[in-house]
């Protein structure tokens, strides 16, 4: 049976691993490589390495800390941050990551996850969705979350964003649901059970992870395939073989 | 001894030859068809799709030499999908070194395509590439496409339908699952092949 994934977030600027509360204000939680290998060894299954700053400043991901961790680490990691090209994703799949995830130029310039797709297969191709619900109760995307001075409000729907970046060829969808992002107070279940029914590919879950019973309402009833999050790993405040341990206590799937 | 990571353009090339390291092995890339044939023992990577990877070897002039190779081979993923005799994903002749046609997941409820993620492996048969794998450790999968149960599987994995994870025919071996991204399990697989 397929586990469900524990997937540990990073979010890297200037080359060291930072957080920040709702997209603002970032801590240095420490240095990537060191970070990759504790969590390797804490039994995450996967992780995601987001250069939180290159879409905003109109740059690609920093190669050199892609191969460092590739050649340390032995579980798949993702890496996202201004890749706008096919031979830029080249680049980064080639220095060892096992998929690159796009987001702001995906909203550019659709057209992006075709090329992607056509040119590593679908399975390489992760779409990230910044997503916000409006005053007028519609949750619609947001682009360059990654500086506050530069995000933007679209006028495009989450949930058509998400139809259209699987036609396109995304193997799979990160929701980030910006409003519980970073709070702790729960994933958006009620945003990621939309998502699902319309998601045919793998959804991953992102924003608002605060306790273990959150991960596992997520699973159970939200089925997300991954849950992912930062501060309340990197804080120490959720130890990952602890609450693997809770999952499997609550009947879901994970590698232990 | 030499190791060889033949170079037919797959993006997970990168990642295969750092775990070989990480075992001590270091292996060399190449397209080139005699260091291929004096290599002791071939990996056959992959990350893609299969019309294209076939035309690479073809481009390369490889097919031929992959066929007649007698020490021991590894594909991996889109590499083991290749060792079989036709895929559905783009109508694809392959190597036709296991007599296998590789299929697309049919989607169901609850099951998402690409299959992704981590799968429990469950041993069919003893063999050497085994060695030391407990039923229902997991490896991590990434794939839409796979290859049915059959004469030739070591091991299955689930997804709706049992099918094949690990697979040998004479020298020729097959890992659907990314062994050089599936931890100490993954670990221990890419050693008994490099024990072969």
């Amino acid at each position: 049976m397929l586990s469900r994934r524990i997937i540990p977030c990073l979010d890297v600027r200037d080359g060291q691993v930072v957080k920040g509360v709702r997209f603002r204000d970032h801590v240095v939680m420490g240095e990537i490589v060191e970070l990759a290998l504790r969590y390797r060894d804490e039994g995450a299954d996967e992780l995601v390495f987001y250069d939180i700053t290159a879409s905003p400043e109109g740059r690609s991901v920093d190669r050199g800390w892609v191969e460092k961790v590739a050649r340390a680490i032995d579980i798949p990691f993702c890496v996202a941050g201004g890749i706008r090209s096919v031979d830029e994703a080249r680049a980064v799949l080639h220095a060892g990551a096992d998929k690159i995830s796009v987001n702001s130029p995906a909203l550019e310039r659709p057209e992006l996850i075709d090329e992607l797709a056509a040119a590593f297969g679908v399975q390489c191709v992760v779409v990230g969705i910044d997503s916000l619900r409006d005053a007028d109760g519609e949750w619609r995307v947001r682009q360059y979350t990654g500086d506050p001075a530069k995000t933007q409000a679209l006028a495009r729907r989450t949930m058509d964003w998400m139809i259209e970046a699987q036609q396109r060829g995304a193997g799979e969808i990160v929701l980030n649901c910006m409003g519980s992002d970073g709070v702790r107070r729960g994933y958006d279940l009620e945003q990621l059970s939309r998502a699902r029914a319309i998601c045919r590919v793998p959804l991953i879950a992102s924003g608002g992870a605060g306790e273990p019973e959150h991960f596992r309402n997520a699973f159970v009833d939200a089925d997300v395939d991954g849950a992912l999050a930062a501060s309340v790993f990197h804080s120490g405040a959720i130890a990952i073989p602890a609450l693997k341990r809770y999952l499997q206590e609550q009947g879901v799937a994970v590698r232990s | 001894m030499a190791v060889v990571l033949v170079d037919a353009g797959g993006t997970n090339i990168g990642s295969v030859r750092y775990a070989l390291q990480r075992l001590g092995a270091d292996a060399a890339l190449t397209a080139d068809a005699a260091t291929i044939r004096a290599a002791d023992k071939v990996i056959l990577p992959g990350v893609g799709a299969a019309g294209p990877g076939m035309a690479r070897l073809r481009e390369l002039g490889l097919v031929e030499l992959l066929r007649s190779l007698r020490q021991p081979v590894l594909g991996v993923c889109l590499g083991m999908q290749l060792l079989c005799a036709h895929s559905e994903e783009g109508d694809t002749v392959c190597l036709g070194l296991i007599p296998a046609t590789v299929r697309r997941f049919a989607e169901r409820p609850g099951l998402r395509v690409p299959h992704m993620g981590w799968n429990g492996l469950s041993v069919q048969r003893e063999h050497p590439l085994l060695t030391g794998l407990a039923d229902g450790e997991q490896a991590y999968f990434v794939h839409s496409y796979a290859v049915p149960a059959g004469e030739w599987t070591l091991a299955t994995a689930d997804y709706g339908v049992p099918f094949s994870a690990v697979v040998a025919r004479d020298n020729f071996h097959g890992m659907q699952f990314h062994p050089e991204r599936s931890a100490a399990v993954g670990a221990k697989l890419l050693k008994n092949f490099l024990d072969l």
